[in-house]
């Protein structure tokens, strides 16, 4: 894994900084870890403390300000391809781990040990926040086959029930949400779930169970298909896709 | 009023669509109130036999005196009701028999879990944790996040660190900072909350929350609380079809009627002289 700052003038790079120490500094004067001679840079410009696998980007109070991707910031989460702007200076942040990473290994839970004090404190918010002496420990990792590994979501299938009679008949529904609740909860209700297979019918609770296309259901998700007519305590509806 | 009977459970725990393994546990004991749930870390199976040995002796350390003595007598040792004091109790000794077992067998070195605890009683519920696993509650419509998480992410943004908007994409996610069974000891969260009938709960491991926003987990809830076996159920679908990357666990609670501890007379006195 590669984190680190792309330091430009103009267009033209100057030079390239790995992100490889809990905190470095940007400024002015020559102990800074990224020196920017220049006058409208401050001493101490800014800092950028990386934790884990996420780096911070820290206004030092400066005169001139830091800007991200155009926008002036404070504190700042850095993601990948960001650009900070100092001055006429330009930084971009490379940091080529994905934020959902495919890998097992990343995902499982780990402790990050913190230093003892921060276990008597922890409580008191504002305490917190000091990782100085953190140390992970990492779990031995089972490698699982990367088939196994589900990564793009499917695209949103996109559909909607019509009403067709009693008093709201014509009126039409966007099943635009995960779950459509049908009916009033604690009384009589049926939900519409989309899933990346298609849309469910459900009966969830209720004397009145829906019927699909004149089938009563049993308790069971009930896949609908485009222009099944749904009936639900005498009212009649209509599912259809779109787009 | 019997617990068994003000109070529904229902629990599922299922692998995910990409984890070989299931390292989460649960167990509840419905009779006393109680509900454990615990999201276990380790190489091999050890992840699963610290998530295991945490709901077992648990369970154990809690329904055991509890049988004997009632949920509001005050224990001598800590002066609190005996199950605020048997709730946390449980987990130090959880800790215990898991930090034990790691040191004992060169295999389950270093391995550790989560926990997240309920113990229902006289209208109440104490609720303990450590570590990322949660507890929500759903009052009307309201879902509210009962637990703090003991995680880096949570300190991060508790110290102004990190938004929570931002905090949707930290890579940060699955760093605890207090875990049971790593250390000698550990300190458990146990808090106080009254309930009210109608309330609906859910203890779950972050399988569910990392991969259903709250949003959703509340349209759930509300939409299905008719029907809980069903609404577990579609909890955890919901964490399977949007990847299902981590063991997915889930308990739910409704409160159905009024479950106040009946008192002798003698207490009832005692009540008085202590307003």
């Amino acid at each position: 894994m590669t984190t680190k700052l792309i330091l430009s003038l103009d267009g033209a790079v100057i030079g390239e900084y790995p992100l490889n120490a809990p905190r470095i500094t940007i400024g002015r004067k020559p102990h800074n870890d990224i020196v920017v001679n220049n006058l409208a840079v401050s001493g101490e410009h800014a800092a950028i403390v990386t934790i884990g696998h996420d780096s911070f980007l820290e206004d030092l109070n400066s005169t001139n300000g830091v800007l991200v991707n155009g926008a002036p910031v404070k504190k700042y989460v850095l993601q990948h391809n960001d650009v900070i702007e100092i001055s006429k200076y330009r930084l971009k942040y490379l940091n080529d781990r994905p934020v959902q990473a495919s890998s097992d290994e990343f995902e499982r839970t780990m402790i990050l040990r913190a230093p003892q004090q921060t276990y008597a404190v922890s409580d008191k918010s504002g305490d917190t926040g000091q990782f100085k002496a953190a140390e992970v420990v990492a779990a031995p990792v089972q490698p699982v086959p990367p088939e196994q590994v589900k990564s793009s979501a499917p695209p949103i299938l996109l559909a909607a029930i019509q009403v067709l009679n009693g008093p709201n008949a014509g009126r039409e529904l966007n099943l635009v949400k995960g779950l459509t609740t049908l009916g009033k909860p604690g009384v009589q209700v049926a939900v519409l779930t989309r899933r990346p297979q298609g849309f469910f019918i459900t009966h969830v609770e209720g004397a009145n169970f829906p019927s699909v296309n004149g089938h009563v259901l049993s308790g069971q998700p009930h896949p609908l298909q485009d222009h099944d007519l749904i009936e639900l305590a005498g009212i009649k509806m209509e599912f259809y896709l779109k787009g | 009023m019997k617990l068994e009977l003000a109070l529904e459970i229902v629990a599922q725990t299922n692998a995910g669509m990409v984890r070989a393994h299931n390292e989460d546990s649960i167990a509840f004991d419905a009779a006393c109130g109680l509900l454990v749930l615990a999201d276990g870390m380790g190489g091999y199976n050890a992840g699963e036999v610290a998530s295991d040995i945490a709901v077992k002796v648990m369970l154990e350390a809690v329904t055991v005196p509890l049988k004997k003595s009632t949920a509001v007598a005050l224990d001598p040792a800590s002066g609190d009701e005996l199950a605020i004091a048997l709730l946390g109790r449980s987990i130090h000794q959880a800790n215990t028999a898991i930090f034990e077992k790691s040191r004992s067998h060169a295999q389950y070195a270093g391995m550790g879990t989560t926990i997240v605890s309920a113990l229902f009683y006289d209208n109440r519920v104490v609720v303990g944790h450590v570590g990322d696993s949660r507890l929500y509650r759903l009052r009307g419509e309201q879902l509210e996040l009962i637990t703090r998480d003991h995680s880096l992410l949570q300190e991060q943004i508790d110290s102004g660190m990190i938004s929570v908007e931002n905090a949707r994409h930290s890579r940060n996610k699955n760093l605890v900072t207090r875990a049971v069974g790593i250390d000698a000891d550990v300190v458990p969260e146990v808090r106080l909350y009254d309930v009210e009938v109608g309330d609906i709960y859910l203890l779950c491991s972050d399988g569910l929350n990392d991969m259903v926003e709250d949003d959703d987990i509340q349209s759930v809830l509300y939409a299905m609380q008719g029907n809980l076996p069903l609404a577990a159920e579609q909890l955890i679908q919901t964490a399977n079809d949007n990847g299902g990357r981590d063991n997915v666990s889930v308990m739910l609670v409704k409160v159905k009627q009024d479950f106040a501890q009946p008192r002798s007379w003698l207490l009832r006195l005692l009540d008085l002289f202590k307003k």
